[in-house]
């Protein structure tokens, strides 16, 4: 069977995929906005067309973020195991990296929506 | 004679072995320590002492305005005063005192004998009591800063800011280098460094914290950096990036303050929490309840305090919407704060309670913490916050989230962790006592301030009327300024009096759980052998580990060569990789710092000569430094540590210690360098045509310079590989070509804007194309010089073709410099033609 990513990824940098997705979701929107804002005519003068930008950027990375927690999910071995997950194994320690990468994909997941909301409620470069 | 007696013997000499390995130097010398033990405490006390004076400082403040049409000091005085409160407080107290917390700490707690670069701390110490005493000391010349802590041009730019913004400039970068290196340290100690089988799911929590706030310190720090660059550029020479009537904006430097400003606030109260769950557990007599939830908190409050920097700029008239994502950030980032909180409350619910002095401070801390956040969501709405911006409401509120949030959890932490600093315990009377005055003071002086914000009064006015309705409150302030500042005084005479005749505790007297309270406090050596963990809790759970480890029966429990050696592990599972040999005592360390801090301090009055010759010698001071106590080759390739394992003395590339500190810097370097791209952009968003009709360095030197510097690069991981296959001879040769491609790339670099006759002074847009060259020419001299010496370590044989650390290390530095140049010569040579 394919897999995106390795069984097992031994690294640590794997916790940090869902918050770096928010990092970069809010970077795009705030320097999008910024820009269009700033430079008439650079992107486009339609604020609709912002908002329609805005809302596909969204899309992609609350998918990247399901993705990152459903291979959180199956390194928590599908929660067959209960926290706290402090047995001196190796095994505890992936199920413990799994648990946490899942809690911050949560994390990283309604902060996605709560820095997409405005695009619904602002409609134009009000100063 | 038994078997069990000489086996006792060896022990003892072992014992007396390690001990002399570790001692300090007495007399004078005691200075020169560089052990974290001696750091950590020096760091502390002196951050705590900065914080007693701003403490003054702000009851100085606190009487001007205790009445109104007051003038009990000058107006000049008073801004001064308010401005380094602020500033000692933030920079001089706040961070400093968690890194003095960390250094002290983690070793034990994380089984470690030592940091793995232990004269970088002591060189951090130094730095920041260099500058720290400078920026304290202006006050009483009348010289202090005076525009408020966060120095926003166009005043701070302006002729009547004086010395003191140049003071609060250079004196805070300097303390800003001695926080990255902290930041280094900690970050690779953590990371590397912890006791055999302490896996990521069983690390204290306070590890994992302060790798999160180690991390962010790596990216906040920089912009501010930065900023400071800019800044000065103006102050000194006249380029205009502030000045709105060449093109240069006032915002910028908003932006790069907050970007700094706001992760700040919770570098500042992440480590706060990270002391909470340590003493919560222990009073509570439980595990934590939710391991996985503070990493969650932590790893979370990390990464969003870096989209909430805009909401201290809602009132510059920013776009609504971008304005609202940051309200959406500042909204969001309640929730892992809040996790936390309950966290706590959970593992009291759970455990039986003991309010103990720590856990009052504790408890005090975080209900007025609470109400700090809950103001904070208030103000987190643009709305609200177009009402309050620059009222008494924001100083009330955020002295209810940094005193709740850190000074009250500090205080817990100081009664708690005092008995692993001399054995004794504080005052339990006195703690509770000055615990009540400084609560009951605490509230007394800034809850009423929130009525005063909202009535209209605006921070830093040095006097106000006395019919619009704002005196009786500032009278209570007042007034309750002087019962906290009585709760204070308590404590600082509980320090530094009591325990004279007081006879030594036990060694763990709060029946604590994690391995921190297995160090000795009469010891230097951290710990006398180091354990294998298997618990979160190894002193609850591991029954036996305490004795074992003191009667030296674990790993590493002799210094035979005569070396300070501590381990080095997998930052995973900790596994055990290398025997690291650590630096011990040195004057290179305070010589560096002082160099360093005499190149700042000459820059401030514009000693031009001075500053050079100091930047000189400390740049060979810190060649000589390295040189003697860096990638030195073992007289053995492997040691035993006992228990059947040995293990390599030496290591390179990914697997050593240097470099990953070379990796750290360099990211935060370019957080830096990206902040100053950030800055072209910015120029670029804000005008029509940003290059303001002047001409570009044009595309041909900058692509030139890009070519050369590439060619620099490769040459130098050319010599890498070409010095591991053991072509000694070659690798030398590359490294000279390397150093002379390099030196043409910086000539290229510069040419550009000067052949194009760019005046820096005319307009932003050269201003900010000069600033970037010159950024990447620098990096590209530094370059030089560490190809030099990788050439000189070969020649004298200290880097072999098995030995080749410094090479590795050098290679690293390359590859960010390729970086740097690509971006730096594609933004100014490419940017403008594409357009």
């Amino acid at each position: 069977m394919w897999h995106l990513l390795p069984r097992q990824l031994e690294t640590l940098w794997t916790l940090f995929t869902a918050p770096v997705v928010w990092a970069l979701h809010f970077l795009i929107c705030y320097v999008g906005a910024a820009i269009f804002c700033e430079k008439p005519g650079f992107l486009g003068t339609d604020f609709d067309n912002l908002r329609v930008a805005i809302a596909v950027v969204t899309a992609l990375a609350l998918a990247m973020i399901v993705m990152s927690a459903m291979l959180a999910w199956r390194q928590w071995g599908f929660g067959t195991d209960d926290p706290p997950h402090d047995d001196p194994t190796r095994r505890d320690r992936t199920l413990f990296q799994g648990y946490a990468t899942l809690l911050l994909s949560g994390l990283s997941f309604v902060a996605v929506i709560f820095t997409a909301l405005p695009a619904l409620f602002v409609t134009e470069c009000l100063r | 004679m038994s078997e069990v007696a000489s086996q006792e013997r060896d022990r003892k000499a072992e014992e007396e072995q390690l001990r002399a390995v570790w001692e300090n130097p007495s007399g004078w010398r005691y200075w020169t320590s560089v052990n974290n033990y001696q750091i950590g405490l020096w760091y502390g006390a002196t951050a705590f002492a900065f914080m007693l004076f701003a403490g003054l400082l702000a009851l100085l403040v606190r009487a001007q305005l205790a009445v109104p049409e007051n003038d009990l000091i000058s107006a000049d005085l008073y801004n001064q005063a308010y401005t380094l409160h602020g500033t000692v407080m933030m920079f001089l107290f706040a961070v400093p005192i968690f890194e003095a917390v960390a250094i002290f700490l983690l070793p034990p707690m994380l089984g470690a004998r030592e940091m793995p670069f232990p004269r970088l701390g002591a060189f951090g110490f130094w730095s920041f009591l260099i500058g720290g005493v400078f920026v304290c000391g202006s006050i009483f010349f009348g010289a202090a800063p005076s525009t408020g802590w966060f120095m926003y041009p166009p005043l701070a730019t302006s002729e009547q800011a004086g010395i003191g913004a140049d003071i609060w400039l250079l004196g805070l970068s300097f303390i800003e280098v001695a926080s990255l290196a902290a930041a280094v340290e900690l970050i690779v100690g953590i990371m590397k460094c912890r006791a055999p089988g302490m896996r990521v799911n069983l690390m204290p929590l306070f590890a994992w914290y302060l790798l999160i706030v180690a991390g962010m310190i790596v990216f906040a720090f920089p912009p501010l950096i930065a900023g400071d660059l800019l800044f000065e550029m103006q102050r000194m020479f006249d380029w205009p990036f502030f000045d709105a009537a060449r093109g240069g904006d006032p915002l910028l430097w908003q932006h790069l303050f907050w970007i700094f400003g706001h992760p700040e606030v919770y570098i500042i109260f992440l480590p706060a929490i990270a002391l909470l769950a340590m003493i919560v557990p222990t009073f509570a007599g439980r595990p934590i309840v939710g391991y996985s939830w503070i990493v969650l908190a932590a790893v979370g409050t990390g990464f969003l305090s870096f989209g909430l920097w805009v909401h201290h700029m809602f009132a510059t008239g920013l776009p609504q919407i971008s304005l609202a994502f940051f309200s959406a950030a500042s909204e969001a980032v309640a929730i892992p704060t809040a996790v936390q909180i309950f966290v706590f409350i959970a593992t009291m619910l759970a455990g039986r309670v003991i309010f103990s002095t720590p856990m009052l401070f504790a408890m005090g801390g975080i209900a007025i913490f609470v109400m700090g956040g809950l103001t904070g969501v208030m103000v987190a709405l643009a709305p609200f916050d177009w009402q309050a911006h620059d009222t008494y409401f924001i100083v009330a509120h955020l002295h209810y989230v940094l005193i709740g949030g850190m000074l009250f959890p500090v205080f817990a932490g100081l009664y708690y962790y005092y008995p692993l600093i001399d054995g004794k315990h504080m005052s339990d009377r006195v703690g509770r006592f000055a615990f009540w005055m400084m609560f009951t003071g605490f509230n007394i002086t800034f809850f009423p301030m929130h009525l005063a914000g909202l009535r209209g009064m605006p921070r830093r006015v040095y006097t106000y009327p006395a019919d619009i309705g704002w005196d009786w409150l500032n009278l209570v302030s007042t007034m309750g300024a002087v019962v906290l500042g009585i709760g204070m005084f308590a404590v600082v005479v509980d320090v530094t009096l009591h325990r004279r005749n007081k006879p030594r505790g036990e060694q763990n007297p709060w029946n604590a759980g994690t391995l921190e309270w297995i160090s000795e406090p009469e010891e230097n050596w951290g710990v006398r052998s180091i354990p294998r963990i298997e618990s979160r809790y190894p002193l609850w759970d591991q029954k036996d580990l305490a004795r074992a480890v003191r009667a030296g029966e674990w790993y590493l429990p002799d210094a035979s060569e005569g070396r300070r050696e501590t381990l080095v592990t997998s930052v995973l599972d900790a596994e055990p990789e290398q025997v690291l040999r650590v630096g011990g005592t040195a004057y290179v360390t305070i010589v560096s710092a002082a160099l360093l801090g005499t190149v700042f301090v000459a820059l401030t009055f514009k000693w031009w000569i001075v500053s050079g010759l100091a930047g000189v010698a400390f740049v060979a001071a810190v060649l000589w430094w390295l040189w003697t106590g860096t990638g030195e080759i073992p007289e053995q390739e492997e040691k035993h540590i006992g228990h059947g394992i040995s293990l390599p003395l030496y290591a390179s590339g990914v697997k050593s210690a240097g470099w990953w500190a070379m990796f750290i810097t360099m990211t935060g370097d370019g957080t830096a360098f990206a902040s100053l791209v950030f800055g072209y952009f910015f120029f670029w968003t804000i005008h029509s045509d940003f290059t303001g009709g002047l001409a570009g360095p044009g595309a041909f030197w900058p692509l030139a310079a890009l070519g050369l510097f590439a060619a620099g690069w490769a040459t130098t991981v050319g010599a890498r590989e070409l010095n591991r296959r053991g072509a000694v001879f070659a690798a030398r040769a590359l490294l000279v070509a390397g150093a002379l491609l390099s030196a043409a790339g910086c000539g290229a670099a510069l040419t550009g804007p000067w052949a194009s006759g760019m005046d820096p002074t005319a307009h932003v847009y050269p201003a900010i194309v000069w600033i970037l060259v010159i950024w990447a020419a620098v990096h590209g001299a530094v370059g030089i010089i560490m190809q030099v010496y990788c050439l000189a370590r070969s020649l004298a044989g200290r880097l072999t073709p098995r030995h080749d650390m410094d090479l590795h290390n050098v290679a690293l530095y390359w590859h960010f410099m390729l970086v740097t140049a690509l971006v730096t010569f594609g933004v100014v040579g490419l940017f403008p033609e594409a357009l």
